[in-house]
This record gives structure tokens, C-alpha cells and sequence, in this order.
């Protein structure tokens, strides 16, 4: 009995959930661009933000939003700070690097494979584009079930590549 | 001045970024390494100087200020998005062209 319900609950979800989101994000994006809070614009901005959504709302979210949205999104806005910090660390370390006279005896190019336990899409982009953003290290490829191929400039990128990063990104989209 | 304070020294840190970056680029010895400063020491780079930028026009706190320096900030955000994406872009293209990488011991490409 409870069936039903829930499958139709998860309809309306699977429905409205993409347009709200996309909704607000073009909606947000369009106040702080337009930058005019009179009824005029910002009545131009709902008309215009509805109908993108209405129309491509689906792209974003191809196949609805993901079991627990919120809690994602939560998690993945928690892991921005650490991620700044590390980028922040890893420049300092290519920049050594690039300014360092006997440069070449200092790095060490090589090519690693690993494989990584990220399941869901979003959580494999987050995690290559992550790699790629701290220098020292670039995604080359990411097949479906998380073959990774990194190429990293030097052995102390190489070492922390699947480590605390990784787990860190399963943390944000709750798959550990 | 204080606030000048504070954006004279993003700003200088971001240069010295940026120069670091494209010193790296003349230094390193093939494409794939050089790819490393050129798409990222440019992230943190331009990072620091639109902080600096958005925090100098904040000057006089009024609405119109803050939403341009919101604009100004956003423009580092679609960076840290559009960056890692390009980067992995070109280094793709070169493993599907046959390019192969640089190693220890070999010579500057």
C-alpha cells in the first residue's frame, strides 16, 4: 500500500525537482547580473528563467535530481574550503618547482593508473576536476567504473593522488 | 588603507603567480609538463587578483558595488569550472595524437 505512494512522491521529485533547481540557479544568476530590482526586470527575469527551465531543466539533471540532493550539495559546499586550502598548498609546490634552478633533476614525469571506488557520475567529475585543479597532477582519462590515468609532474604529487582526496569527495556525495 | 594594504598584497601574490607560471611555461621540458603551470598556476592567480579587485571596489559599500564586485567574483568561479576542463582537453588531445611524455634522463623536448 505504501508503494504507490512512494513511487508517485518520487515522480513529482523526479519531475519538478530539475526545473526548481534550475530555476533558482538562472534566477540567482539573473538578480545578481541584471543587477535591477524593479518590478519590470525582475518580472522579465521570472518569465525568461521559467521558460529555460521549463524547456532545458532535464539537462542539467538528466534522469532527475539524485537521492538526496540537499545533503549532497551540503557536503560538496563543505569540501570547497579544504579544496581551496590544498590548491593553495600545491601552486606554492609548482611554483617552487618552475622557479627552482636544477628544475630538472627536481621532476619526475610519469603516468598513473589507479582505480577508484566513485560510483555516481557527479562524484567522478568532482574528483577528476579536483585532481586536475591541485598542480602537480592532471586527469589524462576517467573510463566508466573509475579507471583513472593521472599524469603527475613529480614523485611527491604522485604519492597523495588516491588518498585523503578521494575519501573526501565520497564524504561530500555520501558514498562511504 | 588598510583595505589599499590588503589589496596591494593579493595583488602582488597574484602576480608572482602569474609570473610563475609563465616562467614555468619557457622552463619545463615538454607539452605535458608545461601544461601544469600554464592551466594552473593561472587558477590561484587570478584568484588572488579578483579578490584584490572585488575588495578595491568595495571602497564605498553600496549595493551597485557589492553586485559588481558578486560579477567579479563570479568570473573566478566560471575560471575554477572552464580551467581544469580545458587543461584536461588539451592533454587528452595529445595522448589520442601519440604524443609521448617526457621522462627523467631524456632530452628537453
Amino acid at each position: 500500500m505504501i508503494e504507490p505512494a512512494s513511487r508517485e512522491s518520487s515522480q513529482v521529485k523526479t519531475k519538478w525537482g530539475p526545473f526548481v533547481v534550475t530555476f533558482l540557479t538562472s534566477f540567482g544568476l539573473w538578480l545578481i547580473l541584471s543587477g535591477k530590482f524593479d518590478y519590470f526586470h525582475m518580472g522579465l527575469g521570472l518569465i525568461s528563467c521559467a521558460l529555460v527551465s521549463i524547456f532545458s531543466g532535464d539537462l542539467l539533471f538528466p534522469g532527475g535530481l539524485p537521492e538526496g540532493f540537499l545533503a549532497k550539495a551540503v557536503g560538496f559546499i563543505a569540501y570547497l574550503p579544504w579544496l581551496l586550502y590544498q590548491i593553495f598548498l600545491a601552486n606554492l609546490h609548482v611554483l617552487y618547482l618552475s622557479l627552482h634552478p636544477k628544475m630538472l633533476e627536481k621532476i619526475n614525469p610519469q603516468v598513473i593508473r589507479f582505480q577508484s571506488r566513485l560510483k555516481s557520475d557527479i562524484s567522478m567529475v568532482t574528483f577528476a576536476n579536483s585532481i586536475t585543479l591541485t598542480p602537480g597532477t592532471i586527469t589524462l582519462s576517467v573510463s566508466v567504473d573509475g579507471d583513472f590515468k593521472v599524469h603527475a609532474i613529480d614523485d611527491k604529487s604522485a604519492e597523495g593522488l588516491a588518498g585523503e582526496m578521494e575519501q573526501r569527495v565520497a564524504r561530500a556525495f555520501r558514498e562511504d | 588603507m588598510v583595505l589599499n594594504g590588503v589589496v596591494m598584497v593579493l595583488m602582488f601574490c597574484g602576480l608572482v603567480f602569474f609570473t610563475g607560471g609563465g616562467i614555468g611555461i619557457l622552463r619545463f621540458p615538454d607539452f605535458y609538463t608545461r601544461l601544469h603551470p600554464a592551466g594552473k598556476l593561472d587558477t590561484l592567480g587570478s584568484l588572488l587578483m579578483m579578490t584584490s579587485v572585488a575588495i578595491f571596489n568595495l571602497h564605498e559599500i553600496t549595493l551597485s558595488n557589492a553586485l559588481t564586485s558578486l560579477k567579479i567574483m563570479l568570473i573566478v568561479v566560471f575560471v575554477f569550472i572552464s580551467s581544469p576542463t580545458a587543461t584536461h582537453a588539451i592533454m587528452d588531445a595529445g595522448v589520442r595524437a601519440g604524443l609521448r611524455p617526457w621522462e627523467k634522463g631524456m632530452p628537453r623536448g
